[in-house]
């Protein structure tokens, strides 16, 4: 077991360190001098050295590099350049509405998708079945933004069930954010079902022939245990597994979902930093998302512990 | 409709006082599409309370089928379309299984009739341990605690010798052997004392001293629990050694039924009779080398079960067969006391 | 793994048409296609006729789809957009080919390679798609060539990997490896032996990669970071109908359904092919 942690820690590390030179190289190709670009045309030479100089730019690329992976370790992800603040700062101040919004999301899309993929694979070959796979591939082709704009014309504008956006103020209470983000993570969180479904369904196709699952059967209990207590959780893994990966999928739909519902959220922030050409936030939020994918598919290795007796060996 | 649903079921004076099962023309066919798989086409056996029927035949000849057809487990799209599989129940009532609602049928498995499937590696759920496989199913059919359930599932471990039982319990199917795995898989089957056991091909996955171990440890059990067995193999040293009587399978159909000695001695179709010649004879096979036992196989192959043949489907590879047996099926009849056969020419044999 | 044999044009057409959800994906995509290229013909206005009296018109028998906030005819509009949608989401497809087949080959031929090749692979994976999107066209600069470029880049490693795979088991396998011994260069069987086994698996992903690109791209214009607002593409009409909403919604509607129809028949595709082509993936998924 031990051996297995070490390894999937490893992993995570030579992955997050891949990430970070990525994420050094995608903020660095831009072509011409990102300081010019950030100050406008009315900027003086010697405005856009002090900025270069800032920034670090005038640096060779190792050394610019290196000062680089030195501040990560610190912690600092650097300045920005338009919001007068460090970068952990702005991400921190808009991490609320995108913590919740995803987990709101991923709550729905599998309260949504494990019951109905493992019915689905249970009852397979049916017009259920067949109505389950359309379903899944249809939601799986709707852009989530336009599933949010028909949801505020349905249920905010016409209904007024819900705030058409924003995330109800800065003295709003808990109760009024949360009425916020309901439309949001309605929307993402049909939409990203699709996948969970699809999956849930496969893994369960593949464990309802095991043989265990007939040695269950044959002990004389009633399906519903069988399926769930014996087919379900071994199939669980995979479905695990696509759910951190939907989780983190979801953080980028966040990005979208943000802005048409108006939520104050990292992607928010994302999408006006590359707007004004902020690069330090960009470049945080990218390394701080990549991170929190990286993460969950860690702590998804590490629930496999819990679930796979074979796993603790 | 009340009355006559009260009444004792019209089926109870079919079966004879001595027979715990009795299948009848019991046909079981894959259907997809248009094409069905015959895998069953017309099986009638009987088992005898306390004793063991042994089933054989060779691979694909419909074996495990009959077996999961009895418990209702087929996969899909296995169907039984036709015939009767009449069980007596600890009470004397007899239903028919082949009919039986779901919900009565789980009452069944496990508590009357248990069976051991042929995978013992795979049939264990790899996420539970052994103990809680046990114990879920005693717990399934029996108001037991978990305490009392876990002492009965330690005793069941103990009872088909696996050293050092109460540490087993806790132990995942991983860190076991496929012997150990398959007696595990016995205890788990014996744990509610069936009144019938069904054992697929038991011991064919383990070496020859488990073998034989598992097979005196069977024997042993049915004397003690007195439990009925119908235990599926193709190896006929097997069948002299436990069972009462055998039936032989060919291609989805049981040709012979008969007490386990007038089948050794007396044959009376002509496929067991190939089969029999099959069996390694040191003294007749020795080779030059003294090394390689020669077999002798019965010429042909099984027909497909997805094209059988209208006739007697052994007709193909039959030394015996003449114009008529092509043309019509034989029906399974007497052939001497207690011994059936499904052959028009049994007299010759 | 064994050999795919590659099934005769002829009779892979009839087995495409054969299956029903394979034969209306493809009908679907071949009618937007065919609606796009033809767009002058079948168009009753020109896709940028202003037309200030006839605003925010709703759809009727003059404007199918209704008018926009500067009375163009949405319908005109969503015809021309198709155009640009289709062209982004095929030429990322291409790019993301092009780029992921020779890094997959390169990681499962050349051992040295693998190492950093497959590392880039799961680093790049760690990237949510769009994010990663953004933040390439924002380092490039916004222009419709970076938004290719990008979804090129963003979908290369789900194709490297899939080939990379397959190469790995393929340059096993005995005649691969009598073939290298015989001295064969190994551009040859790469392209001989390993890219023949690998057209259906590629084809099949590339139809997918075609959908997301699509499903992308039209996020990226809605986000105002794609392609400029001023070209019509679905997601940008999407965008600029965002402050109508509640008051002209068929401004969002619409170009929505176009999106939908095209991802949804690219998908019906893809699934149809891969069980079509390649029964050991029929998965079920
Ligand atoms: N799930 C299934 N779908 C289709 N056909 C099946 C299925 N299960 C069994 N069959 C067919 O039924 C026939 C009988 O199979 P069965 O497993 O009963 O043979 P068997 O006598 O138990 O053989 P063995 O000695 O190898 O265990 C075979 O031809 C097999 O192909
Ligand atoms: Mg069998």
């Amino acid at each position: 077991m031990t051996r297995y942690i070490l390894q999937r820690l490893l992993g995570m590390l030579a992955v997050m360190f891949t990430v970070v030179t990525i994420v050094f190289i995608i903020v660095r190709i831009a072509p011409g001098d990102p300081a010019a670009v950030m100050l406008g045309p009315d900027a003086t030479p010697a405005d856009i050295a002090a900025l270069r100089a800032r920034l670090g730019l005038d640096q060779p690329l190792v050394v610019q590099y290196l000062f680089f992976l030195g501040q990560l370790i610190k912690g600092d992800l650097g300045q920005s350049i338009f919001l007068d603040m460090p970068v952990t700062r702005a991400l921190a101040e808009r991490a609320e509405p995108t913590f919740f919004l995803t987990l709101f999301s991923i709550l729905i899309a599998s309260a949504i998708a494990l019951p109905v993929g493992i019915l689905s694979a249970y009852k397979r070959g049916t017009l259920f079945d067949q109505a389950v796979t359309t379903f899944a591939m249809f939601a799986a082709s709707i852009p989530s933004f336009w599933l949010g704009l028909v949801l505020i014309q349905v249920f905010a504008v016409r209904l007024g069930w819900f705030p058409v956006a924003g995330y109800g103020g800065p003295d709003a209470s808990f109760l009024t954010r949360l009425s916020h983000l309901v439309l949001p993570a309605v929307a993402l969180g049909v939409v990203s079902s699709a996948l969970i479904t699809r999956f849930t369904r496969a893994s369960m196709l593949d464990v309802l022939n095991d043989d265990y699952v007939r040695t269950a059967r044959s002990k004389g209990m009633g399906e519903f245990r069988v399926v769930m207590r014996h087919a379900f959780k071994n199939a669980l893994i995979p479905v695990l597994t696509v759910i951190g990966l939907t989780a983190a999928l979801l953080v980028s739909g966040a990005v979208v979902t943000e802005t048409v519902f108006s939520l104050p959220g990292v992607g928010n922030l994302v999408v006006s930093a590359v707007l004004r050409r902020d690069y330090p936030v960009i470049q945080g939020a990218l390394l701080v998302i990549a991170a929190i994918y990286v993460l969950i598919n860690f702590g998804i290795d590490m629930l496999y512990i819990l679930i796979d007796p074979r796993v603790r060996y | 409709m009340a009355a006559v649903l009260s009444a004792p079921s019209p089926l109870t004076a079919t079966l004879p006082e001595d027979v715990v099962l009795r299948a009848e023309d019991l046909h079981t066919h894959f259907i997809v599409g248009e094409r069905a798989a015959k895998s069953v086409d017309g099986v009638t056996l009987t088992v005898r309370r306390g004793e063991t029927l042994a089933v054989v035949g060779e691979s694909g000849s419909g074996k495990s089928v009959t077996s999961l057809s009895i418990m209702r487990l087929l996969a899909h799209p296995g169907r039984i379309v036709a015939g009767k599989i009449l069980y007596r129940m600890r009470d004397g009532t007899v239903v028919d299984l082949a009919t039986l609602p779901e919900k009565r049928m789980r009452a069944i498995r496990g508590k009357e009739i248990a069976m051991i499937f042929q995978e013992p590696m795979t049939s264990l759920n790899p996420l539970y341990t052994v103990g809680d496989q046990i114990m879920e199913m005693i717990r399934l059919h029996e108001p037991l605690s978990r305490h009392e359930a876990r002492r009965r599932a330690r005793q069941m471990l103990e009872l088909v010798e696996i050293p050092a039982a109460e540490k087993r319990l806790d132990q995942y199917p991983h860190e076991m052997s496929g012997g150990m795995r398959q007696r595990v898989m016995i205890a788990l089957a014996l744990s509610c004392n069936p009144a019938l056991l069904i054992a697929d091909e038991p011991t064919t996955a383990l070496d020859v001293t488990i073998q034989a171990q598992i097979l005196d440890l069977m024997r042993r059990l049915q004397r003690d629990i007195g439990m009925s067995i119908l235990f599926i193999t193709h190896n006929l040293g097997v069948v002299a050694e436990i069972a009462h009587e055998v039936a032989v399978m060919y291609a989805g159909r049981v040709v012979e039924q008969a007490p386990v000695e007038a089948l050794f001695a007396r044959p009376r179709h002509p496929y067991t009779k190939g089969l029999l010649a099959c069996i390694p004879n040191p003294e007749r096979d020795r080779a030059a080398d003294g090394a390689r036992l020669m077999l002798n196989p019965i010429p042909g192959n099984v027909p497909s079960v997805l094209n059988l043949p209208p006739g007697c489907t052994y007709a193909p590879r039959c030394p015996l067969v003449e114009p008529h047996c092509e043309g019509e099926a034989p029906g399974l009849v007497p052939a001497g006391p207690g011994h059936l056969s499904r052959c028009f020419r049994h007299e010759l044999l | 793994m064994a050999a795919v044999s590659i099934t005769p044009a002829p009779r892979l057409t009839t087995l495409m048409l054969q299956r029903k959800t394979l034969a209306i994906g493809l009908a679907v995509i071949l009618a937007i296609a065919l609606f796009a290229l033809l767009a002058p013909l079948i168009a009753p206005y020109a896709p940028n006729k202003l037309s200030i009296v006839n605003r925010l018109k709703p759809p009727s028998g003059t404007y199918f789809f209704g008018t926009d906030e500067f009375g163009r005819d949405i319908f005109s509009r969503t015809i021309y957009a198709g155009r640009l949608s289709l062209t982004v989401g095929a030429a990322a497809t291409v790019f993301a080919c092009v780029i992921g087949i020779t890094l997959g080959l390169a990681a499962g031929f050349f051992r040295r390679a693998d190492a950093v090749i497959a590392r880039i692979i799961d680093a790049m994976m760690a990237f949510p798609d769009i994010l990663l999107a953004i933040a390439l066209v924002a380092a490039l600069g916004p222009s419709l060539t970076t938004v290719i470029v990008a979804l090129g880049i963003v979908y290369a490693p789900r194709l490297a990997r899939i080939v990379r795979a397959s190469t790995l088991v393929i340059r096993e396998l005995p005649y691969v490896e009598a073939a290298r011994a015989l001295g064969v260069p190994t551009w040859r069987i790469m392209t001989r032996h390993v890219l023949r086994n690998l057209v259906s698996p590629i084809l099949v992903q590339a139809t997918f990669i075609f959908a997301y690109a699509m499903l992308a791209e039209a996020s990226l214009s809605f986000l105002g970071v794609g392609v400029s607002p001023e070209i019509p593409t679905w997601g940008t009409m999407i965008a600029s109908g965002r402050q109508y909403v509640g008051q002209a919604d068929w401004m969002t509607i619409f170009p929505g359904v176009a999106i939908i129809l095209s991802v949804l028949s690219l998908q019906l595709v893809g699934d149809g092919l891969r069980d079509l082509l390649d029964p050991r993936l029929r998965k079920d998924l």
